[in-house]
């Protein structure tokens, strides 16, 4: 009986010596030679694999940084400067300056600036409803509604109103990687620069048509007047396809344009209430929103 | 009885519109005439604010290999040159004519006179073909004269004429069958020509009768060409399909039908083909059906309709739209295309406007799939659009370019079928659409 | 004018619904239902009701508070065909109390943990009753069932019990126990669980919906007619052990098995080649569980391997697609 159990222990022994060699070796033979910084700075990043850096996921990123031994071109929009500081210093290197970014919705038709001509009972899907008609409202330029930006958005950070039926982004959730851009086949969403205490202005219409076939459609259409691109005194502002584009890098925040505008189609947002002359008062709103109304030259703010 | 070898749906028919005789439709005031209407390459336009046109002046030229001119389906003036709204809503660049009587270009012979004898020679055939801008009229619009070039290598073995209007409602290729046979069968000779060939067969789904009857005694006057009745079943105008019904061959997938020795033309092109050969005439009007169960049986019409008119002023001439109209629908009720604008006007392909009531208008509710594999059965492509839907609204364009996603030919059978009313057909027309952007860039970057 | 509706093509739909197509199950299953009361009483409506209503009920329940999902999927009747395809699993004197657990159990862990109707891999109806089978041995797989006393015979008085001609088939042969006649076995005057016991009215069935297109003819076939051929191998083999393939044809849930539990479209594969792969499976591991295994009966055990591998031929068996095949 003893004899059993001895020679269980020494056989189940040398199985393991044999294995653990085997093992061993195996791991020896087979070994991939990994920079070691991959690791480390795959950690510092978020790891939502959301490819806004344009690379696939955190580890493509991190890969790519380590073999090319230097941070030009490639930053995460997620972490933003903080994560890239951290980065840069497991690389031993300066991060660079980049301004943080975020997802603007250049369209402000929707359920309750249009009219309805058509109802759309196809695939809850944008490319698909693209591919059969304009709009419901009419404009084919404009957002569909039907929230392609938000199913690819990784942060939850963009949300169709029910009520204007238009995609609205949350700031404060809003990384600025872009998917939403990407997914959007009218190219309706736009990456701004987030802007000195969250203000922006930006004209929130993309129609390419002439004045009055894009008023007919929408009533906050941009119409290509031109009058913004005059009073502009920073040369931010230029037309082109008969609609007004505000250069970010440029811009000043003056808000000039944004009273000029005949049809409410630039929008100023996280401005302080304006001057006292303002009749309205401001609404009081506990809910971000990053979507001001202009009505009338009038700001109504919104914190 | 013949017919293509997988899958397929028998949808109604619903022929309504069956017995109407074709009506020549009264010209429009205001024309809006499109610059391009076919597929492939924009056409380059011709004429400016203010220039005076006939019927049949050239409006736009075609100027790459793949494109077709647009002529002039009025005479008038030219009030401007700028974008106009299609059926869909999008707008595209397009001519206004203000039309003033109706004056004929120089050359083109307008009498109905039937002529028999076919002078010019290959090459001038599908020079003359070209230039008098005639497209398929099948549905693509593929620019005709195309698949008159056979490439090196390749030889031309059946010429296949379409007659088989698969789709429910439509009745304006029976109609052409019945009342222009003989110029059709003269456009046959003159492809056979073109193409150096002897013989032809002409594909007429057995639910046409009478046209199969009219088709083969007119036959009997034209050897070599042959009327084939095909068993009814949808798509069988599908191009692939039709081919495999007649000859049991089977297109390789994302080659052209001259891969297996076929050219393949709808009856209305052979018709189209005659006026241009024969008369001179440019592809300038084309057969409409007006139709729809909630039509009065006096409005249901066969219509000659020139390019360009507005849609609005053919419905007003039928008695106008029933009171509970849901949908309007260019082309048949499988694949046709909704309309959301009434104002725009018709274009070469516009084969029908179709009415539907607000009942028939909507879709069912959709369900959850319960992979009961219907939409396989129906596929004539031998796809699995469960799978190939699926895959798109996971965006998992790779696989589903695996999964032959381009081999789609979007014929709907795949939702007709669906009894989780699932649309399938939308997101495989997104898949298809991203992967064709996807080969797209692929090829760019070689 | 009215606004016009916009979608994309086709505009016309082929008016087939999962509804339809469920209560079209519902009324193939009929005949068996009818053969069934007539053969063992009225307690057999009693039970299916109670299985169909706490189906319907467990469904309703979880729907509602657990998943919070559309309440619709209660009224397609894939709950009515889970309940009554269960009861039919069940001998005819099965207390109620384990029947409405064994529903609880198909309509919970069989299809609505996995999300309710089209995302269950597995036949919910067959999850329930193996689950019973397992929990209660006793009731579910008696030595003694009931035998069938017809109802408008002369003497309908007490119900007799003995031994299933599947009982027989394992381990009768060589005690020298008689198998039923085949008539019989076809008609349905034999012991058995409730739905399984007449083959002529579930064929029937499946004759109905094979007509109206609900099921295609690939699943039953290649199940009974693997069945049918390794049975008779057998039988050929050893002609003493193993009986004829024809009593495996109509003993059991056989006929039941391959017409409606196979058929299940959600737990069987999709292309029509993957469909003869599933039945000729199910049709090898009936007759494999039948012959060699411990328990007399095999057919809902194979039906659920078979399930379980659907996915993967799904995956790897696909269709012949349009112009990639040579021709001449």
């Amino acid at each position: 009986m003893e004899m059993i159990v001895i020679y269980a222990i020494v056989a189940m022994t040398v199985a393991g010596i044999v294995l653990a060699l085997v093992l061993y070796l195996v791991a020896q033979k087979f070994k991939v030679v990994e920079d070691p910084r991959i690791d480390q700075v795959a950690e510092k990043l978020p790891g939502a694999n959301c490819g806004g850096c344009g690379f696939a996921g955190c580890r493509g990123l991190a890969e790519a940084i380590v073999k090319a031994g230097n941070l030009e071109g490639k930053a995460c929009p997620v972490g933003g400067a903080p994560v890239m500081a951290q980065v840069a210093e497991v690389m031993g290197l300066q991060a660079e300056e980049s301004d943080p970014m975020l997802a603007v919705v250049r369209c402000n038709g929707g359920k309750c600036n249009t009219h309805q001509k058509a109802a759309y009972d196809g695939a809850m899907d944008c490319v698909s409803a693209n591919q059969n008609f304009a709009s419901e409202g009419g404009c084919s330029f404009g957002c569909l509604g039907l929230g392609n930006c938000t199913k690819v958005c990784k942060f939850d950070a963009i949300s169709i109103n029910p009520e204007t039926g238009l995609p609205e982004v949350d700031q404060d959730k809003c990384v600025g990687c872009g998917a939403c851009a990407k997914a959007c086949p009218r190219m309706v969403i736009e990456l701004r620069k987030k802007g000195l205490k969250d203000r922006r202005v930006f004209v929130s219409c993309v129609n390419k048509e002439k004045g009055a076939a894009a008023k007919k459609n929408c009533d906050v259409a941009c119409i290509g007047c031109g009058k913004c691109e005059k009073v502009c005194p920073f040369g931010a502002i230029t037309i082109t396809n008969n609609v007004s584009y505000i250069d970010f890098t440029k811009c000043k925040m003056c808000r000039k344009c944004v009273a000029e505008c005949p049809t409410g189609a630039i929008h100023a947002v996280n401005f302080p209430p304006a001057k006292p002359k303002a009749e309205e008062t401001p609404k009081a709103e506990n809910t971000v929103e990053t979507k001001v109304e202009e009505k009338g030259g009038n700001n109504e703010n919104v914190q | 009885m013949k017919t293509f070898n997988r899958g397929g749906v028998h949808p109604e028919e619903n022929k309504l519109a069956r017995n109407s005789k074709i009506e020549v439709f009264p010209l429009t005031k205001k024309a809006v005439v499109f610059v391009s209407q076919h597929l492939g390459a924009p056409a380059t336009c011709l004429v400016q604010k203010g220039d005076k046109v006939k019927v049949g002046t050239l409006l736009a030229k075609a100027e790459a290999f793949i494109c077709a001119n647009t002529h002039s389906p009025y005479s008038g003036t030219v009030t401007k040159v700028d974008v106009a709204t299609d059926f869909n809503g999008f707008k595209k660049p397009a001519i206004y004519i203000d039309v003033e009587g109706d004056e004929w270009e120089e050359g083109i012979d307008t009498s109905n006179d039937i002529i028999r004898e076919i002078t010019l020679e290959p090459k001038e055939i599908v020079d003359r073909i070209k230039d008098r801008g005639v497209v398929g009229l099948g549905g693509a619009a593929f620019p005709t004269n195309v698949k008159y070039m056979i490439p090196e290598g390749k030889k031309a073995e059946f010429l296949i004429i379409n007659g088989v209007e698969c789709e429910p409602y439509l009745t304006s290729d029976n109609r052409i069958m019945l009342e222009n046979t003989e110029e059709i069968f003269i456009g046959i000779e003159i492809m056979k020509k073109a193409l150096g060939m002897n013989n032809a067969l002409i594909g007429i789904e057995n639910n046409k009768p009478e046209a199969i009857r009219v088709m083969t005694e007119m036959s009997a006057k034209y050897p070599g060409t042959k009327v084939v009745p095909l068993q009814m079943k949808y798509p069988q105008g599908a191009e692939k399909q039709l081919i495999n019904a007649l000859t049991g061959r089977e297109v390789p997938s994302g080659k052209l039908p001259i891969e297996v020795g076929c050219v393949v033309d709808n009856v209305g092109t052979a018709l189209a083909i005659y006026d241009a050969v024969q008369k001179n005439r440019p592809l300038i009007s084309n057969v409409l059906t007006y139709t729809g169960k909630s039509v009065k049986a006096e409005n249901q019409k066969n219509l000659l309709v020139r390019v360009g008119t507005p849609l609005q002023e053919i419905i007003d001439y039928c008695g106008g739209l029933p009171e509970d109209t849901g949908k309007l629908i260019s082309g048949g009720p499988m694949m046709g295309k909704a309309i959301m604008d009434t104002t725009a006007p018709t274009v070469k392909t516009t084969s029908s406007v179709l009415v539907m009531n607000q009942k028939e208008a909507s879709r069912q509710k959709e369900t959850p799939c319960i992979r009961c594999g219907k939409c396989v059965d129906a596929c004539p492509m031998g796809l699995e659009p469960v799978l190939l839907g699926t895959l798109s609204s996971q965006q998992k364009w790779e696989e589903a370019e695996t999964e032959c996603v381009m081999d789609c030919i979007e014929c709907g059978c795949c939702l007709f079928t669906c009894p989780a009313n699932r649309p399938l057909l939308d997101m495989i027309r997104v898949g298809k659409f991203k992967v064709g952007a996807i080969r797209r860039a692929r090829a760019q970057q070689k | 004018m009215s606004i016009l509706t916009v979608s994309g093509s086709p505009h016309v739909h082929g008016k087939m619904s999962t509804n339809k197509i469920m209560w079209n199950v519902v009324l193939a299953l009929l005949p068996a239902l009818l053969v069934s009361i007539y053969f063992f009483g009225w307690n057999v409506l009693l039970l299916t009701c109670a299985s169909v209503a706490a189906c319907l009920l467990f469904e309703c329940l979880i729907q509602k508070y657990l998943l919070k999902g559309d309440m619709s999927t209660v009224y397609d009747g894939s709950a009515v065909v889970t309940g009554i395809l269960l009861a039919f699993n069940v001998p005819s004197n099965l207390p109620i109390w384990i029947l409405l657990l064994g529903a609880l159990v198909a309509i919970g862990v069989g299809k609505m943990t996995f999300g309710g109707l089209g995302k269950n891999p597995f036949n919910p109806a067959l999850v329930g009753r193996v689950f019973l089978f397992l929990s209660f041995p006793t009731n579910m797989a008696p030595s003694q069932w009931p035998l069938p006393h017809p109802m408008f015979g002369s003497n309908a008085v007490e119900a007799v019990t003995g031994p299933t001609s599947l009982n027989i088939m394992k381990h009768g042969i060589e005690q020298g126990e008689v198998l039923p006649n085949l008539m019989d076995m076809f008609t349905g005057a034999m012991g058995g669980s409730l739905g399984e016991i007449s083959a002529i009215a579930v064929l029937l069935g499946g004759v109905y919906m094979l007509c109206r297109r609900i099921i295609s003819w690939h699943i039953p076939v290649a199940f009974l007619g693997s069945a049918f051929i390794f049975a008779g191998i057998l039988n050929l083999v050893n002609p003493t052990l193993y009986v004829s393939p024809l009593y495996h044809m109509f003993a059991g849930g056989m006929m039941l098995g391959a017409i409606f539990m196979a058929t299940d479209m959600v737990t069987s594969p999709i292309t029509h080649k993957g469909q003869i792969i599933f039945g000729c499976g199910c049709g090898l591991l009936t007759i494999i569980f039948r012959c060699f295994g411990s328990m007399p009966e095999g057919v809902s055990f194979a039906i659920l391997i078979m399930n379980a591998i659907t996915p993967l031929i799904n995956k790897y068996v696909k269709t012949n697609k349009f112009g990639y095949t040579k021709t001449k």
